[in-house]
């Protein structure tokens, strides 16, 4: 399979501070990437530099083959936040304006939504089961119900990737095995890759076939069930541990 | 005298036609602006405009020529300032709006000459608008709303999730130095309707009226331009029969139309 993502060095300094030390990795087409590690260990840092949201000191990105700096095909890739990082809560928009949003990386200036963008919104909204919401003001749906639009704005443009940031936080248990097979779903028949920092590693090891582990550098980045015989497997879990919250080994 | 020949006279005529088309304009960037939490960057560079219009009289050019170049400048310096000096976006405005102060009432006192034209714009007088006050207005109004239709879905990401917004392709440090450029013109132009003292109120109160009311942002981006051309045609009206400023009448009807959909918020 093609690599989509290559990492080769990457450093990211806030201040003084180290917050990514020498991190490597490569992505390819199709891979459904877990990733993981302890609290500050800069799961998310890494998904931002991804992103180009911030910028790292040292090292080389590569997106579909291009330097990152160069690479200009957003509506490749498809991005669901962290809940409420930055999302202004009294915005009075519906569902149905928030999605569009998803599209704005395919338009050129100046940018104007068709009766096509309408009816992919439409579509996916339905795919969602999530219709019914359509005209609604999305700060007064439910966390969940937001967590559904804003994964319907990163899914709109159709994305080769799918970057994820701790998606099931605001989910009760129910909503989060739902969501989690959706993901596999679009994984396995649509072939779109994913990369899910998650904290939840009781269900990253059903459904993601590599772990990237780091903790300010790669700690383990392969298959998920080679992580408890790696080397270099993080001290913070005991080997019995490690079997137990990856479910690689019932 | 009856409501026919009030709206007979000419500068009633140009007072509606100017105020409506800034009144619209204020309210559609005023609404970006109140969802940015920068409202207040309004009240900054209309400072800013008191020391610009104070440069103006002292070298006997008409005030609001040199106030657009200049409150521009200062938009771009807050923004600057923000960015790179370790200094936060309302200490930001707050340096520059004292400078802008600082410096007019120099001038002021400098020049010992111009201090009752200086101080007619604080308050404003939009009855008193020139045919080419007129032109000016409604030329300027033009270009920021057309800006604002171009850049919307831009404007739109930006102010609701900048973050992702830059994950589409939306160049939000380009859409931002665009919004302080436009609320710089747009202060200038509200300068001459309701003052300087009064201006960031005519880019506030009706976005937030619409807040209290709207179900999606296109009806909010209606509900502000209603409610702020409603405004300026009632505050205009009512202080010819009363008698009484129109800016500060203007800001009042405002306040009133808010009040009005908090009340309804509640209902």
């Amino acid at each position: 399979m093609p690599i989509i993502i290559e990492a080769k060095h990457i450093s990211v300094l806030y201040g003084q501070t180290e917050a990514l030390s020498d991190v490597s990795f490569a992505i390819e087409r199709g891979d459904f990437v877990g990733l993981a590690g302890p609290n500050g260990a800069g799961k998310t840092t890494l998904v931002k530099i991804l992103l180009g949201l911030i910028p790292f000191s040292k090292g080389t990105i590569e997106l579909f083959g291009k330097p990152q700096r160069q690479f200009r095909d957003w509506n490749k890739i498809g991005y669901l936040p962290q809940k409420d990082s930055t999302i202004n809560t009294l915005f009075p928009a519906t569902v149905n304006e928030i999605v569009l949003l998803g599209l704005l990386s395919q338009k050129k200036w100046p940018k104007r939504i068709t009766v096509r963008d309408e009816n992919i919104v439409r579509t996916t909204l339905q795919e969602l089961e999530i219709h019914d919401l359509k005209k609604r003001m999305f700060s007064e749906l439910s966390g969940g119900q937001q967590q559904k639009v804003l994964l319907a704005r990163a899914l709109v443009s159709k994305p080769e990737i799918l970057i994820f940031d701790e998606p099931s936080t605001a989910l009760d248990p129910g909503s989060r095995k739902e969501f989690f097979l959706l993901i596999q779903k679009l994984n396995k028949e649509k072939g779109t890759t994913i990369i899910l920092i998650t904290h939840d590693t009781g269900y990253i090891g059903q459904y993601a076939n590599t772990l990237l582990y780091i903790d300010r550098t790669v700690i383990h980045f392969g298959d998920i069930s080679e992580y408890c015989t790696s080397q270099k497997t993080h001290p913070s879990f005991e080997k019995i541990d490690d079997h137990i919250i990856w479910h690689q080994h019932n | 005298m009856d409501l026919f020949n009030f709206l007979h006279y000419t500068f009633i005529q140009k007072a509606f036609f100017a105020g409506s088309f800034v009144a619209i304009t204020c309210s559609a960037l005023g609404l970006f602006l109140v969802l940015r939490k920068m409202s207040l960057i309004g009240d900054g560079l209309s400072h800013v405009c008191f020391g610009a219009i104070a440069i103006g009289l002292f070298f006997g050019i008409y005030p609001l020529y040199i106030a657009i170049p200049i409150v521009m400048v200062a938009s771009l310096l807050i923004l600057k300032i923000s960015e790179n000096a370790r200094v936060y976006g309302d200490a930001a405005i707050g340096i520059v709006s004292a400078v802008g102060i600082a410096g007019g009432v120099i001038l002021a006192s400098v020049s010992q000459g111009f201090n009752v034209d200086l101080f007619s714009y604080l308050f404003g007088n939009i009855l008193a608008i020139s045919t080419t006050e007129v032109i000016l207005s409604v030329c300027l109004s033009f270009i920021v709303l057309m800006m604002i239709c171009f850049f919307y879905w831009d404007l739109f990401s930006a102010t609701f999730d900048e973050e992702y917004a830059k994950t589409t392709g939306v160049r939000t440090q380009s859409i931002n130095i665009l919004l302080t450029l436009l609320t710089a013109v747009t202060v200038v132009l509200s300068v001459r309707i309701v003052g300087i003292m009064l201006s960031s109120a005519f880019l506030i109160l009706p976005a937030v009226t619409a807040l209290q009311l709207a179900k999606s942002f296109r009806i909010a981006l209606g509900i502000a331009g209603l409610v702020s051309v409603t405004s300026v045609l009632v505050g205009i009206l009512c202080s010819f029969f009363l008698d009484i400023p129109t800016g500060a009448t203007i800001v009042m009807v405002n306040a009133l139309f808010f009040c009005l959909a908090l009340v309804y918020r509640k209902l």
